[in-house]
């Protein structure tokens, strides 16, 4: 998955505000765990995904994520004992010994599955709707070298695919056998270091090797770059996200246990921090005026 | 003052056992043009990367001799300080652009340098203006084509308005129309930039005309360093195989070699030379007549992206035994994804693709072959032979220590081997863009042997000199389906980007000639107005 600049407003803010709205998202799903309140997580990030035009990475990322979800589920079902409503006697297996599946177990792994999921689909917005190279602009001051070899790295891997790709056709029209995997392996790695070698000599006439600290940024020097309304709408969004999911976690607006039984009542207060989640994500969404089409 | 001498400079790259130049001395002014000429291996690159630092500093070494770039020294400045002077852009556009969108990799040398923001913008700005990119300014880099690459590897060399511009064979990788456009550029740049500007080229007809100097290089030596003309007399005096189509063409007829169509018309046309267009034009060649058994046989042959364009729409086309063909058409014709359902490679979404036997495809990047610790380990001693590698101690070597001439070779060898030796079995050859930055004479020894193969060849090709060299059959590609097939005297003339540069001189009178044609055409054409 890689970025690419789309006509949305997430995409037009700038880097840093971006890596805040998907923070507060990430935030507010470690904060909260009613389940009322994570689905309105996983809501407002598909949303957000559909409206800033990345829904296909998102599905794809999700395809990758939903095992996860469901082995993180599956694992605390039977491993975790501490429910009081057993909903399965699965007798003595192997491993896990005397197991009961318990209704509490269950729900609490699906939050935790979810939870994953609605991680992972945060770090998926990310990396579609972020511009990386900005980001990279942002962290130069504190470690340009580290912050350019992970953009390098990330650049690298569809030009590494390529190059994949075109090794198997390679390989395929050799007549006979096909050639060991040490064989192989040996002829990718030495492709591989060729590559590296052409990008380093590419970046030492960049002049990488004698990279400096960007110049002090004294008056008349800097380009300040106006603050657009997407970036303060996405910027009080996130800020309302988070102050959100702080509030309803330290009032106790959506209450949440499994210890013991089940305890997950949907309050009035729970559902209206719920809505108000995904109006909040959601609603910068709503203003494109000056978004290309 | 000089913005790059070199004086008395030897380098050897670390474990070799000849220095890769030797005793070079040469002195480029600034704004120069010069252009860099010489066979594959002959010093050039290692030329270049003398002058931007690289060697000795990034691939170690012995260095001897003094290196000025700009008034440093290369021995106390490495490439990164030296990067300030001298701009650099390789052959590859994929691997000299390291960042995600175009602005940043503009961005990226002069932020390297610690320059203020302001000053990144206003330049980044600038080099986008100059080279014509300011509408990809936003666009992944990843999205980009070849030729859109590297006029951002160039914008990102020009960013920081280097004195001295180096470009190793930066067209090589490139279709003909955008290896032009980016010729064309250079030449404005140098003009509006005032930096001088070296470029290590093949394809010298392509820039001879408009460059201020001309260097040519033998096993690491400078052997010539005069203006175009002279040089031009002099290649085709000593170095034929530097001499450009045109300039054989005027020196197999006695006059004195100039550089450029235009020029080359000119000077036929004042010695009353330059046949009439109509004269000689080669009429519609003759309707093929079906045969038994083709070799290849495409039939409707679609293939359609999915959530993408359409790459082919319903080819037929039948190739004969033993029959050369060359595929020619811009870049996204289809050409290799035909190549690709020839050797079987894709699965076509209507259409079939029949064989009359094994279908041998030898890619782009021979390298990707090369699989073992030998050459021998690659193919059998046959099928190595037939390639022109039969030499026991050639076949020792480590496939990947082997020039990119004879890498090629062995990437065929490896294609026609089977379990009978090479051809056995094999009914057609297909090969895509097999001359890319490859030297005259490397293109003069393949089409050599195609013509020697028993095997039906299929070669998808931008380069009409070598056409006219080794096919029979010329097709041309545009938007997926076939819109010319015929011979190259019928294909290859009266054009521009489908065209050999002789049948260019001459307005396509005769049809697709090489010099030595066009000679025996000329000289027949004016003995018959004599007559």
């Amino acid at each position: 998955m890689i970025y690419r600049r789309r006509a949305s407003p997430l995409h037009a803010v700038r880097a840093g505000v971006g890596c805040a709205y998907c923070a507060a998202l990430a935030l507010a799903v470690l904060l909260l765990s009613a389940p009322i309140l994570l689905g309105a997580l996983v809501i407002s990030i598909a949303g957000a995904a559909a409206f800033a035009g990345v829904s296909r990475e998102i599905r794809r990322a999700a395809l990758f994520a939903l095992p996860l979800g469901l082995l993180v589920m599956a694992v605390n079902m039977l491993v975790a004992q501490g429910g009081l409503t057993v909903i399965a006697r699965l007798g003595d297996l192997p491993v896990f010994g005397q197991t009961d599946v318990t209704l509490e177990a269950t729900v609490y792994g699906a939050v935790l599955g979810v939870r994953a999921v609605a991680l992972i689909l945060c770090g998926a917005l990310y990396t579609a709707a972020v511009d990386p190279d900005e980001v990279l602009a942002l962290f130069r001051r504190f470690s340009f070298h580290s912050a350019l070899t992970a953009t390098l790295a990330t650049r690298m891997v569809p030009v590494l695919a390529r190059d994949a790709r075109r090794l198997a056709d390679a390989q395929r029209c050799r007549p006979g056998p096909p050639p060991s995997r040490a064989r192989l392996m040996r002829a990718t790695t030495a492709g591989v270091l060729d590559r590296a070698l052409d990008v380093a000599a590419a970046l030492e006439v960049r002049g990488y090797g004698a990279a400096r600290r960007p110049a002090r940024r004294g008056r008349g020097s800097r380009v300040r770059r106006p603050y657009s309304r997407h970036d303060l709408s996405f910027a009080a969004s996130a800020v309302a996200l988070v102050a959100l999911a702080i509030g309803a976690r330290v009032a106790g607006l959506a209450p949440f246990s499994s210890d013991a039984t089940l305890y997950a009542p949907v309050r009035a207060a729970g559902v209206a921090v719920a809505v108000a989640i995904v109006v909040c994500a959601l609603l910068p969404f709503a203003d494109r005026r000056g978004i290309e089409r | 003052m000089s913005v790059l001498a070199l004086d008395s400079v030897t380098y050897t790259y670390p474990g070799a056992v000849a220095p890769a130049i030797t005793d070079v001395t040469l002195e480029i002014g600034p704004g120069e043009l010069v252009v860099l000429a010489g066979a594959s291996g002959s010093g050039k690159s290692t030329l270049l990367r003398a002058a931007n630092g690289l060697a000795p500093h990034f691939y170690g070494g012995v260095f001897a001799g003094r290196a000025t770039v700009a008034g440093m020294d290369t021995r106390d400045h490495g490439p990164g300080a030296l990067a300030a002077a001298v701009g650099t852009l390789f052959q590859d556009p994929e691997t000299q652009v390291v960042m995600g969108t175009v602005r940043a990799e503009l961005a990226l040398p002069l932020e390297n340098r610690g320059e203020a923001p302001a000053a990144v913008a206003r330049a980044v700005e600038e080099a986008a203006l100059a080279l014509g990119i300011a509408h990809l300014l936003d666009r992944p880099t990843a999205e980009l084509s070849g030729g859109e690459l590297q006029r951002v590897a160039l914008g990102a060399a020009l960013a920081g308005r280097p004195k001295l511009i180096v470009l190793d064979e930066p067209t090589s990788q490139l279709d003909p129309v955008a290896g032009d456009e980016l010729i064309a550029l250079l030449r404005r740049l140098n003009e509006d930039f005032d930096a001088a500007i070296v470029i290590a080229e093949h394809r010298l007809e392509r820039c001879l005309a408009f460059v201020d100097r001309a260097i040519a290089m033998r096993g690491g030596r400078v052997v010539c360093d005069a203006a175009p003309a002279e040089f031009l007399a002099w290649a085709c005096e000593s170095a034929p195989e530097l001499a450009t189509p045109g300039g054989r063409l005027l020196s197999g007829l006695g006059l004195e070699p100039v550089a450029g169509v235009k020029a080359a018309r000119a000077a036929l046309r004042s010695h009353g030379l330059l046949p009439d267009a109509d004269y000689g034009q080669v009429g519609d060649a003759p309707r093929r007549t079906p045969r038994a058994e083709p070799a290849l046989r495409f039939e409707r042959l679609w293939h359609e992206i999915d959530r993408g364009p359409v790459v082919l729409r319903g080819v037929s086309l039948e190739i004969g035994p033993g029959e050369r063909v060359a595929l020619m058409g811009r870049n996204g014709a289809g050409k290799s994804t035909l190549l690709r359902h020839a050797a079987g490679l894709m699965r076509p979404t209507r259409g079939k693709v029949r064989s009359a036997g094994r279908v041998a495809l030898l890619l782009q990047n021979p390298a990707d072959y090369l699989v073992g610790e030998h050459v021998r380990q690659e193919a059998s001693a046959g099928a190595l032979a037939t390639v022109g590698l039969g030499d026991p101690a050639l076949r020792e070597r480590h496939p990947r220590d082997l020039s990119g001439g004879e890498k090629q070779r062995l990437a065929l060898a490896i294609v026609l081997d089977g379990a009978g030796g090479p051809s056995y079995e094999t009914a057609v050859v297909c090969l895509d863009e097999p001359t890319r930055g490859m030297d005259r004479r490397r293109k003069d020894e393949l089409a050599a042997l195609l013509c020697e193969l028993d095997a039906a060849v299929l070669v998808a090709t931008h380069d009409p000199e070598f056409v006219a060299a080794f096919a029979q059959r010329v097709i041309l590609l545009a938007d997926g389906a076939p819109i010319a097939d015929g011979s190259p005297q019928e294909i290859l003339s009266g054009g521009t980007y489908f065209a050999t540069e002789t049948a260019r001189i001459l307005g396509g009178a005769g049809g697709a000639l090489r010099p030595d044609e066009g000679v025996a055409f000329v000289s027949g054409a004016e003995a018959e107005v004599g007559a």
